[in-house]
């Protein structure tokens, strides 16, 4: 009884967060990019400072028509929100806050997340090749052209962290996790990030949403909560990748008080990690497509193989 | 020479983030509108003796005017009766109004305005022909004229309006007296010696012509 319950627990926890952190972030891009353009974003839904701006949407986003395009896939039109939001709402529940403090504690967590992670982006995949629309093809296959180029250094620098902790299990390798591990995985960590801001198609890497060249790329046929869908899967996937990061490379729950306070410096450190998303997306223009995979492929990918290398190397001397 | 870039975007942005943001809060806050704002057109109605200038002048015919003339009994015993017109109508079509301020130029006696209130939108475009009744109101709104540079000269309204005595005193009073008004004073009390300057009534507009 006490195992369902806790269980129970756990689930309720997991998706409490998932619906609260990506608003959470939303809501904080909102303010936080107005300001640094000048401007002080939303000011009235809600009362104070426009907090209930995201409620707002949503509720706009339910009122809106459900428009299929006639030329549509169907099956795979309506399942495409499905596939992109679902998989971060599972990789969410094997991020560690605290000691203890998990959805699902399994020993190869750091494979389970990176692999649901790469199934997100598969529904803007489904979403562009359904719409039966030009653009929306375009965009599809450049997510597709991002994913294929992006995993590989996202991939290569989270097995250097693994390695250097030992273990595969996420809570494993922030026990194993030292400060001086800032230093010896830091290029790792820069790689880790830019990858997955690229995989999560955020400015400046949105080329397959540019909206000024194919509309809103593999969205561009989608409305109403369908749509809603797809953005709650941006900032479910900021949110991940924040919080995969800051256990990875930043140390997790490590801080100081970290008996009481761990869960709350995850926490704090995945929040400071969304802000930066926020600013780069603010500070930086969008690259063009062959600036894309030229990053990827003549910069990322070579630099995770020499922090591959390098944790070889001190791992094992 | 790149990654200098890069960090100067972020300190830009950021940079921008620590300080007040630009935004005027329009319906909370309302605007600080510099003098002589153009809002809308205000109209004395006391002051207008239907002569018809500001409709003719007007560049797209916005202005409309109705009247009809009255009698006024002789002012003395056999005299001959006057006739005034009395304004039945005056509205400006805002919808056709360019905001031109010809018609308050023209008017010889001050009963057009400009107010700074911008506020009167309509859903149909047929509602912003406004009336006399609105018109009037928005007169309310008008400022009192913003005062002249330092170093500016009299303004025409106060030399014209000036008495006949204080244009003769000396030769820059003279000088500024411009209007006809004021010429034909002071040509008349040249004629008439100069002794008793308060007797001499001030001259009519029409009078000299």
């Amino acid at each position: 009884m006490t195992e369902i319950l806790e269980v129970l627990l756990r689930v309720v926890g997991v998706l409490a967060a998932f619906l609260l952190l990506p608003l959470l972030v939303g809501q904080t891009e909102h303010k936080v990019m107005a300001h640094m353009q000048g401007r002080v974003g939303p000011m009235y839904a809600g009362g104070f400072h426009g907090f209930a701006q995201l409620v707002a949407d949503g509720v706009k986003f339910a009122q809106k028509e459900d428009v299929l395009p006639a030329r549509a896939d169907r099956a795979v039109f309506r399942l495409a929100p499905a596939v992109a939001l679902v998989p971060y709402l599972v990789a969410l529940a094997f991020v560690p806050l605290a000691p203890g403090l998990v959805g699902v504690d399994v020993d190869a967590g750091l494979l389970v997340v990176l692999a649901v992670m790469g199934v997100g982006v598969l529904g803007a995949l489904m979403g562009g090749w359904a719409s039966g629309n030009k653009y929306a093809l375009l965009g599809g296959l450049r997510t597709a052209a991002q994913l294929m180029a992006y995993e590989l250094p996202f991939v290569l620098t989270a097995a250097s962290v693994a390695m250097a902790a030992g273990t595969l299990s996420l809570p494993g390798i922030v026990e194993a996790w030292q400060p001086w591990w800032l230093l010896w995985q830091g290029l790792g960590a820069g790689v880790f990030f830019v990858a997955g801001l690229a995989e999560l198609q955020r400015p400046p890497f949105d080329m397959p949403v540019a909206d000024s060249e194919i509309i809103f790329g593999a969205f561009t046929e989608y409305t109403g909560l369908r749509f809603a869908f797809f953005l709650l899967a941006e900032y479910a996937g900021i949110v991940l990748l924040c919080a995969l990061t800051a256990v990875l490379f930043l140390g997790g729950w490590h801080g100081p008080v970290e008996d009481a306070l761990g869960w709350l410096w995850t926490l704090l450190k995945t929040l400071a990690l969304a802000v930066l998303v926020i600013w780069l997306r603010v500070a930086y223009p969008r690259l063009r497509e062959d600036q894309l995979q030229r990053l990827a492929w003549q910069w990322l990918v070579p630099l995770a193989l020499v922090q591959l290398g390098l944790t070889g190397v001190v791992a094992l001397a | 020479m790149a990654r200098l870039g890069l960090a100067q975007g972020l300190a830009t942005t950021f940079r921008r983030l620590t300080r007040r943001a630009v935004t005027a809060q329009y319906p909370d806050v309302k605007p600080a509108l510099p003098a002589r704002s153009r809002g809308v057109i205000a109209l004395t109605e006391e002051n207008c003796t239907v002569c018809m200038l500001c409709a003719r002048e007007c560049p797209d015919w916005c202005i409309y005017i109705d009247s009809h003339k009255e009698e006024l009994p002789p002012a003395t015993e056999g005299g001959r009766p006057r006739s005034r017109n009395v304004l039945d109508r005056f509205a400006i079509d805002f919808s056709l109004c360019m905001y031109c301020s010809i018609c308050i130029d023209v008017c010889p006696f001050d009963a057009l305005h400009w107010s700074p209130e911008f506020e009167y939108a309509e859903l149909d475009i047929r509602d912003l022909v406004h009336e006399r009744d609105r018109l009037r109101e928005w007169m309310w709104t008008v400022p009192p004229p913003a005062p002249v540079d330092s170093g500016a000269g009299p303004p025409p309204e106060l030399t014209s309006a000036r008495p006949a005595d204080a244009e003769a005193a000396g030769p820059t009073g003279a000088r500024a007296a411009r209007t006809r008004t004021a010429r034909a004073g002071a040509a008349r009390r040249a004629q008439a010696d100069s002794t008793q300057p308060d007797a001499v009534p001030p001259a009519e507009p029409g009078a000299a012509g």
